[in-house]
């Protein structure tokens, strides 16, 4: 039952967006972010749209596949919806009972939907067409220069792919632990939340000694091959910029530059 | 051309209390002296707490002697200067495969030891490529290791171990959590690495089938060195096998039974085809 959750929810392609360098893919994904919060007019969020649209297309990503990660914030969306339109104050457009609804409000709460929509939607392209081993290596190298302030980034990326990698490891064991308990007439299944939270301990504490182990295993087998740090290590797999890098990196600019441009020029 | 030799070996485990205290110490490897030669395939045999894993973890300067010393390829352990020489000329696999892969594709996991030794790029390419051949798992390459077998993960893990161009190769216990097909398929990749590549091989283990093929066998008890010579003369002691608790393959064992009978067989029958061979001599001169 648990084996059934996905994290790292990549999607496997032949794209000219997958094969960018994970680098490219973070910096677009916070350049549109930033641009989401930059533009303040319908045409901007049409320009946004369209360029959405223009990677999602060149990405072959279905698109229920972006919208598979709505769902999960679809009650944030809702309720933001709600506090915006009845708590904005302006001027009123119609009544319900207590609560006005105001133009302002009606405003606001479609440029939020609009935005987190277009975040949410964004990120997924990037996590979508990255594997997860990618995504690390291209922070661990975004993130270089921190070095010289003693950041430990090697490390922090190192760790980062070692959970991704146990993720399936840990899940299963704990999928084993489960029928192991409830074939000891363990109950994880009634009770209220609390008995339910209270019936996970004994999941957990096996766990939790197991994944230590792992890790001592780990960390001799890893020592065992010669890991002593980032320092002078290589590596198999170096990204080096190519061409189609470059593009991306312009066309990125000229989607920033161009929306604030005609935004201020229009308006 | 001597590549691990050891003198003297001592390790002592001290078990503490909570206060840390000592309550008492146990010699795990007690003054083990041994000479294994380049191009050995020398097997290590022992039940649980012999003190064999203790003895595999100082060939690749995990575990420090606390008595006695160690040299791996003419290199003293305790030098710290030579401790990544020394990882590098002496590679480990162990027990548990998921619990030594690293990486997130087979070829990544493969490439992780060059990696670390800072071979540059074409070369760790080159290197994964001959590896996973020698193990026969270069067409897995780009496979998840959560998706491969038990054996064949253990194959990734001693492919990972030659990337790095060892000079010897100790597996502790490796087939261990296996299946019997997974345990024959990382025996045949173990004997042909040793075989065709010449490598030195210490195989620790406790299943007897998997000694017969060595060149020396060590069978250790109590931390100490309890028999030494190659797989017939160990196999000739069955009673004193017995005596360390260690069982005998069954076409010995069964060898064994009918020679104590009266049946006239040489001592110390490794395989069937030998078994066979042997008995039908018996019956032509009987």
């Amino acid at each position: 039952m648990l084996r059934d959750i996905t994290i790292g929810q990549y999607y496997q392609a032949e794209s000219i967006i997958h094969k960018l360098d994970p680098r490219v893919k973070l910096a677009g994904t916070i350049v549109f972010i930033v641009s989401l919060f930059l533009y303040d007019n319908l045409f901007g969020y049409l320009w946004a749209a369209a360029f959405l649209g223009f990677v999602i297309k060149a990405s072959k990503v279905p698109f229920k596949f972006m919208v598979k990660g709505m769902k999960a914030i679809l009650f944030l969306l809702l309720l933001t919806v709600i506090f915006n339109l009845f708590l904005t104050p302006g001027e009123p457009l119609f009544t319900l009972w207590k609560l006005t609804v105001t133009k302002e409000g009606v405003k606001t709460a479609v440029l939020l939907v609009i935005r987190l929509v277009f975040l949410i939607i964004g990120s997924s392209v990037m996590t979508l067409t990255t594997t997860p081993n990618n995504l690390t290596d291209g922070m661990e190298k975004a993130m270089g220069p921190l070095k010289i302030l003693h950041l430990p980034v090697h490390e922090v990326a190192m760790m980062m792919s070692i959970a991704l990698r146990f993720i399936p490891i840990l899940l299963e064991e704990a999928d084993k632990i489960m029928k192991a308990q409830i074939a000891r007439g363990a109950d994880f299944e009634s009770g209220n939340l609390i008995k339910k939270a209270r019936a996970m301990v004994p999941l957990l504490v096996p766990l939790f000694i197991s994944a230590f182990r792992r890790a001592n295993d780990l960390a001799m087998a890893m020592e065992a091959r010669c890991y002593r740090g980032g320092a002078g290590r290589t590596k198999m797999k170096p990204l080096i910029y190519q061409k189609r890098d470059g593009m991306a990196y312009l066309i990125l600019l000229f989607y920033l530059a161009a929306g604030i441009l005609v935004g201020k020029v229009l308006l | 051309m001597s590549i691990v030799k050891t003198e003297k070996l001592t390790y002592e485990y001290i078990r503490r209390d909570e206060d840390g205290n000592v309550e008492g110490s146990i010699l795990a490897v007690d003054d083990v002296s041994l000479d294994i030669q380049q191009g050995d395939f020398i097997a290590v045999l022992g039940h649980n707490g012999s003190g064999k894993s203790t003895l595999a973890k100082h060939i690749n300067a995990i575990l420090y002697p606390t008595g006695g010393t160690i040299w791996v390829d003419g290199r003293d352990t305790k030098d710290d200067k030579e401790l990544w020489n020394i990882r590098q000329t002496a590679g480990m696999v162990f027990q548990n495969p998921d619990n030594q892969i690293i990486g997130q594709v087979v070829e990544e996991d493969v490439g992780f030891g060059p990696e670390n030794m800072g071979v540059p790029t074409p070369e760790i390419w080159q290197r994964v490529e001959e590896s996973l051949k020698a193990v026969g798992m270069y067409e897995y390459r780009k496979h998840s290791p959560n998706k491969l077998s038990g054996g064949q993960k253990q194959r990734v893990s001693i492919a990972g171990v030659l990337a790095m161009h060892p000079k010897c190769i100790v597996l502790d216990e490796p087939t261990a959590m296996l299946d019997p097909s997974g345990r024959k398929e990382v025996i045949r990749a173990v004997r042909g690495l040793n075989d065709v590549e010449n490598m030195t091989v210490i195989l620790i283990t406790h299943y007897m089938e998997e000694i017969i093929h060595a060149d020396k066998v060590f069978v250790m008890d109590n931390g100490r060195i309890a028999m030494e010579g190659t797989p017939r003369e160990i196999f000739s002691q069955v009673e004193k096998l017995k005596e360390l608790r260690l069982d005998v393959p069954q076409v010995t064992l069964l060898a064994y039974e009918l020679q104590q009978r009266g049946v006239k067989l040489p001592d110390g029958i490794l395989t069937h085809d030998e078994f066979v061979e042997e008995l039908l001599k018996v019956r032509v001169g009987g």
